[in-house]
């Protein structure tokens, strides 16, 4: 099946601005759901609320777009309900780890079978650019007009401390380092998150003087290096991709199968 | 005789019943007094039907579990008290406008914030009624007594099917915690509606979002063959977000009439000695059984009273109120809060003046008792 018979043109063009980088990971997904030949009507795409939760709208699958911060909770719903289905969660930074957070941490510790992408362009794009918890200290933003002083969370860090049984980091520059982990990350039985920093030219990159769209991935480029690289070693500021986490986990959907054995077994 | 289909058993567990004889598939919730023995019983009982119970981390994640669920083709419900009510209210918004069947029990306590968590209330009837922002409509509805709760269990899921939308089954604590005599039901005994798919085939376009002519909007469960956008946004016939004034408009008074112009077909009540009385109580809930037992003590005394026992709570049922009332010199709401109700009854008839309340509000169930000494201050009678 070619990329195209998976996107839905009737609604298009899509909302996001000029140079965002959503758009190259809506093309990274879809090239690695393309080579998992997988049927259209097994794949649901739930998202919750912001420029990068859009992303349900223009795909040619189930699709649930939900309120903010509440798509993992949606997602178990659908996961648990129909274990089946291959249940796709792209969220935003914002949407992911400020108001979602909860349900991050929790859907990590199940080990439900969801595969989580975390879209962080560090800002919350489509309000008009105020810092999200993956903004950083020291950043620029609507809601920060001298400075931010709230630290980050780190993204990978945060799901392998909570459970997930793989946990990833690429970027809109390395799209076909990001295919290929999202491919793994589908595939993956259990909870998957993948990190993948994008860039909003239009808030995070004009208030913080990050340049053009280009220069911002060009920064994804020149300051990201592979895990355990001896550049690494060299600048540690840089900051890793690749898989850090894939581990294999009972996963939730199977031991609750277990559970309805038993119980169906104590009624005979 | 034994009959093995009497029990004797808890509020709570009569609604457990009702929910596992109506089909139901799927609970996601969250422990709270005094509702968590719905919790405890679907987390035996429903693995051994093959269905799913999970905890969730809080009441905002039940209320999106069971969105979730319900879209797969699942029979869904959750069940909570005040504080979690008060947190799945942006997701009880979200069914309402993408028109999800789903249930939501709500065991009431005394409010507002951790309030009387013990003790009972009826404090969240408004809360039902308004607590999603935006306008919209909603069904909410309860019973006093065991028999019923089974019966008002079972009729949420069938209208929540019917008119694919959250269903509110506001009982309280009294109800769920009280243990009174239920006869089974016979499978089969009771109707259940079933929800409605489409006929459409594959290939062929299905607009998931366009009511038949009747208003009934038929469903494809996800993982079928039509695949379709459900979203929060007000959108088109395909379930895609517009701002199109027209598909806004239209959409915002399909949500609200598919509910409002089936008041009658929605509305449960019950009726005593309405015929002649003088007097008419009008109750829901528990307190409707003191309600009940003043009037049937009180009869044989030759005090013309009688009782109108809400089951449907909203849409309220306005004409009926107003039927019922006409020929009474007064009308007294008995009810646990500060007049919910009876704000509603008086919007009603044609005399608001004649409507009083008896009420308590400390956490205390109304007894006989208080609601006697209350008329007796009506009638001019003193205390």
């Amino acid at each position: 099946m070619a990329i195209k018979d998976f996107i839905r043109e009737r609604f298009f063009p899509h909302i996001w601005c000029p140079g965002c980088g959503h758009g190259i990971v809506l093309n990274s997904l879809l090239r690695a759901i393309e080579k998992l030949g997988m049927s259209k009507n097994e794949i649901v795409v739930i998202s919750g609320i912001g420029c990068s939760s859009r992303i349900s709208g223009y795909v040619d699958f189930h699709t649930l777009h939900t309120i903010h911060g509440r798509a993992l909770a949606f997602a178990t719903g659908v996961k648990m309900s129909l274990p089946e289905l291959n249940v796709i969660v792209p969220m935003g930074d914002g949407d992911a780890l400020a108001i979602g957070g909860n349900h991050f941490i929790h859907a990590a510790r199940r080990n439900i079978d969801l595969t989580a992408i975390v879209m962080n362009n560090r800002i919350y794009g489509m309000t008009g650019g105020q810092y999200s918890p993956l903004s950083g200290y020291g950043i620029l933003a609507t809601t920060a007009p001298y400075m931010n002083i709230d630290y980050a969370f780190d993204t990978v860090e945060l799901a392998t401390a909570a459970g997930a049984s793989f946990v990833a980091r690429s970027t809109t520059y390395h799209v076909q380092q990001l295919t290929k982990i999202l491919r793994q990350a589908i595939l993956h039985e259990g909870f998957s998150v993948v990190e993948v920093l994008s860039q909003c030219p239009t808030y995070f990159g004009r208030k913080n003087r990050a340049g053009s769209a280009v220069d911002m991935m060009e920064y994804f480029k020149n300051h990201t290096t592979p895990i355990g690289s001896k550049a690494k070693k060299d600048h540690p500021d840089l900051i890793e991709r690749g898989v850090f986490v894939e581990k294999e986990m009972s996963e939730y959907c199977s031991e609750y199968d277990k559970i309805i054995e038993k119980a169906m077994k104590g009624r005979t | 005789m034994k009959n093995k289909n009497i029990k004797f058993v808890q509020g709570n567990e009569v609604c457990v019943e009702g929910a596992l004889y109506a089909g139901l598939d799927f609970f996601a919730g969250y422990p709270i007094t005094p509702s968590t023995e719905i919790a405890e019983l679907l987390s035996y009982r429903l693995p051994q039907k093959g269905g799913k119970f999970i905890q969730m981390e809080d009441e905002i994640a039940s209320m999106c579990a069971i969105i979730g669920a319900s879209l797969t083709g699942s029979k869904v419900m959750t069940a909570t008290s005040g504080p979690g009510f008060s947190l799945m209210q942006e997701a009880l918004g979200y069914a309402i406008m993408a028109e999800i069947p789903c249930v939501i029990v709500n065991v009431q306590r005394g409010g507002p914030s951790t309030g009387i968590p013990t003790h009972v209330s009826q404090g969240d009837v408004n809360q039902a009624r308004w607590g999603t922002h935006g306008d919209h409509a909603i069904v909410t509805i309860t019973a006093s007594n065991h028999q019923d709760v089974f019966e008002t269990t079972v009729d949420a899921f069938n209208i929540s099917e019917t008119y694919r939308t959250p269903v509110i089954l506001l009982y309280d604590e009294i109800l769920g915690h009280m243990r009174e005599r239920l006869l089974m039901p016979e499978p089969g005994e009771l109707p259940l509606v079933e929800r409605l798919r489409t006929s459409v085939r594959e290939g062929v376009d299905y607009h998931p979002y366009l009511p038949r002519e009747d208003g009934r909007l038929p469903m494809s469960d996800f993982g079928g063959v039509h695949r379709y956008n459900v979203t929060g946004l007000f959108h088109d016939m395909w379930g895609f977000p517009s701002d199109n004034p027209k598909i806004v408009h239209g959409l915002l008074r399909h949500l609200v009439d598919k509910i409002q112009n089936n008041v009658n077909q929605i509305a449960r009540y019950k009726e005593y000695f309405l015929e002649d009385a003088e007097c008419i109580l009008i109750s829901y809930g528990s307190s409707a059984r003191s309600a009940n037992h003043v009037v049937v003590s009180r009869r044989p005394r030759g005090e013309r009273l009688g009782l109108l026992e809400l089951q449907t709570l909203w849409p309220f049922p306005y004409d009926l109120v107003r039927e019922k009332c006409a020929n009474a010199k007064y009308i007294v709401v008995v009810e646990m809060n500060m007049g919910q109700i009876m704000q509603e009854v008086r919007k009603a008839v044609d005399q608001p003046e004649k409507v009083f309340l008896a009420n308590r509000i400390d956490g205390v169930f109304i007894t006989p008792t208080n609601i006697r000494d209350i008329l007796r201050l009506i009638q001019g009678k003193g205390v």
